[in-house]
């Protein structure tokens, strides 16, 4: 007896983002990276296809990340003050699809960078990467809606995706992305009623729904990666039925959730049976991205060049074995 | 779920008058209304008022067709207006047919002729059945005869035929039954459809009947009805009710989400 595949066929897909302009448009990128635009859950290919790979963005940030450990600020130690510089490394030597900035130097607490503080460090990491952006605020609400402000206007143009956007914040960055022409990243803490929600707020005040990310924030692995899996799955699902408002790609934040791990930092001589901390950082970072990856993820941010590196081969992987 | 706007009928009077004077603006306006209310499908019924069914129906579809694309229900038992309706608009539902042989055999070989779908009523020349089981016992021949022809059942409606609840008044219930039982009859299911305003025909509260008995048909799998669209209360009830069924995700705004869909 012939065995014939059961597929599913979605009616609906993913609304493709584009992040970057090249001279062509009017921005300084050597290249625009394309996600989104999927007609299936994760790698099905057989019912549905999937027209751009899943994208990888390394996160550095404007000052020296002191909480980072030792294994994971070793392969930039010669590069940390110099974001252009970090950037360039990224993209060169560790195969970056795209850049993450995060101003955490503006943090009242790490420094308190000014507007225009930040926006330089934009605008040099813009110009010697040449990268497609992704622009983080330093996570104080007050702050951010001084920065990054300034940021979008001297990256106007330049198509970035900045972040982010939280039901009780979302209208000065909104109103801001929407004037510079950049995208946006809204983010809901793994609630898909408040996803939904809010990227209907944010769609209100007539941000295109292309124009839209989704953090649906993850847990790393250890620490509710199964919930975020079934959230994502969720919104997914609704999605591709024809829910309009949840039909954006998704990005998560695997490096800054892994790294947070225990596990993933504590030294060898702490808790020897653990094996190797250099070893064992860039496994919960790259375990944790391939789980996201599978519940539909389309920009990871990630941190250790190995793990990227590993992930980045299973991307392919999938891509290559779904086809 | 499918949203049959009923408005354009010629039993109402400015809708008679507009086929009479032949004036498309009514038929327009309320073609967009009932669609900017949430309808994805429009009821065509020329009513008594006109001369020439054949004719009017045309026109009718014509004067549509310049401010919507959107699926139209072909509502004649005149079937000459119907096929004349069916040349313009083939991907249309028929309403409708009784289960009576004679009429399926001319509906449906219509309905295959143009590829259309069809609305087939649970009744036949003896009258609107009693309670579920002679419902079921028609929808079952309905279903027997689409599989003789080879009708594709994902284009068959079945409506288990609604009366007045002021008239009689333990129908209402029989026929949420039969709605729920309807399913079982065939795979696919076939799908299901009521003219909804017919439960609360000549009483004092319309609206408030027809909201609460569309709530409890939902529950029961209903696929589609024929209704006033612009009845805020009633698709607002309708979308809160699918929304409990767990047909669409949870957010505050969902009223409003659900238009976005």
């Amino acid at each position: 007896m012939s065995f014939s595949l059961p597929l599913e066929k979605y009616t609906h897909s993913i609304s493709e983002v584009t992040i970057g302009a090249t001279s062509r448009e009017g921005g300084n990128c050597s290249y625009a990276v394309k996600v989104g635009g999927e007609s299936t859950m994760p790698y099905l290919l057989k019912d549905g296809s999937e027209p751009h790979r899943a994208v990888v963005a390394m996160e550095i940030t404007d000052i020296i990340p002191e909480e980072w450990p030792q294994a994971l600020k070793e392969p930039f130690k010669d590069v940390f003050d110099k974001p252009g510089a970090w950037a360039s490394k990224c993209l060169k030597d560790y195969g970056a699809d795209l850049i993450c900035l995060k101003l955490q130097g503006a943090h009242p607490d790490f420094g308190n960078r000014t507007p225009e503080d930040c926006a330089r460090v934009a605008r040099e990491v813009l110009k010697t990467s040449k990268a497609p952006l992704v622009i983080l605020g330093c996570g104080d609400d007050e702050k951010d809606s001084q920065i990054l402000p300034a940021v979008s206007l001297a990256l106007k143009g330049q198509r970035c995706l900045i972040g982010d956007a939280t039901e009780d914040n979302y209208r000065t960055l909104t109103a801001t992305c929407l004037a510079d022409g950049h995208n946006i990243i809204a983010e809901s803490p793994i609630d898909v009623n408040i996803a939904k929600q809010l990227n209907i707020l944010i769609s209100d005040m007539g941000m295109p729904v292309d124009k839209i990310v989704i953090n649906p924030t993850i847990g790393g692995l250890g620490y509710g990666m199964e919930y975020a899996y079934s959230i994502m799955e969720r919104a997914r699902l609704a999605a591709l039925s024809g829910d309009s408002t949840l039909a954006c790609p998704f990005i998560c934040f695997v490096g800054q959730e892994a790294w947070r791990a225990k596990e993933a930092c504590v030294a060898e001589n702490i808790s020897p049976n653990w094996g190797s901390e250099k070893i064992r950082g860039v496994l919960w970072e790259a375990v944790t991205a391939v789980c996201v990856l599978e519940s539909g993820a389309d920009i990871l941010i990630m941190r250790h060049p190995e793990a990227v590196k590993a992930v980045k081969t299973y991307i392919n992987s999938l891509n290559k074995k779904a086809r | 779920m499918q949203i049959i706007g009923e408005l354009i009928n010629g039993m109402y009077k400015k809708v008679g008058n507009a086929i009479k004077e032949a004036d498309p603006k009514p038929i327009k306006a309320l073609a967009l209304a009932q669609i900017e209310a949430g309808a994805n499908c429009l009821d065509v019924n020329c009513g008594p008022a006109a001369k020439n069914q054949v004719e009017a129906f045309k026109w009718l579809i014509e004067t549509i067709r310049e401010v919507t694309p959107v699926k139209l229900v072909i509502d004649t038992t005149n079937l000459e207006a119907m096929e004349a309706a069916l040349q313009k608009e083939p991907q249309s539902i028929i309403n409708s047919t009784t289960a009576d042989p004679q009429k399926m055999k001319e509906v449906f070989s219509l309905a295959l002729k143009y590829n259309s779908e069809v609305i087939a009523l649970a009744m036949d020349k003896k009258g609107i059945p009693r309670n579920k089981e002679e419902r079921l016992e028609l929808a079952a021949g309905i279903i027997t005869y689409c599989s003789q022809i080879d009708f594709d059942l994902n284009k068959l409606y079945l409506d288990p035929v609604i009366l007045p609840v002021n008239v009689a008044q333990a129908q209402a219930g029989e026929v949420v039954e039969a709605v729920r039982d309807f399913k079982i009859l065939s795979t696919p299911p076939p799908k299901t459809v009521v003219g909804l305003s017919n439960i609360s025909q000549g009483t004092y509260q319309r609206s408030l009947i027809n909201r609460i008995y569309l709530v409890m048909l939902i529950e029961a799998g209903l696929d589609a009805a024929i209704l006033d669209p612009l009845d805020k209360n009633l698709m607002q009830a309708m979308i809160t009710t699918e929304l409990l069924m767990n047909k669409h995700i949870y957010c505050d705004s969902f009223l409003e989400a659900y238009k976005n869909k």
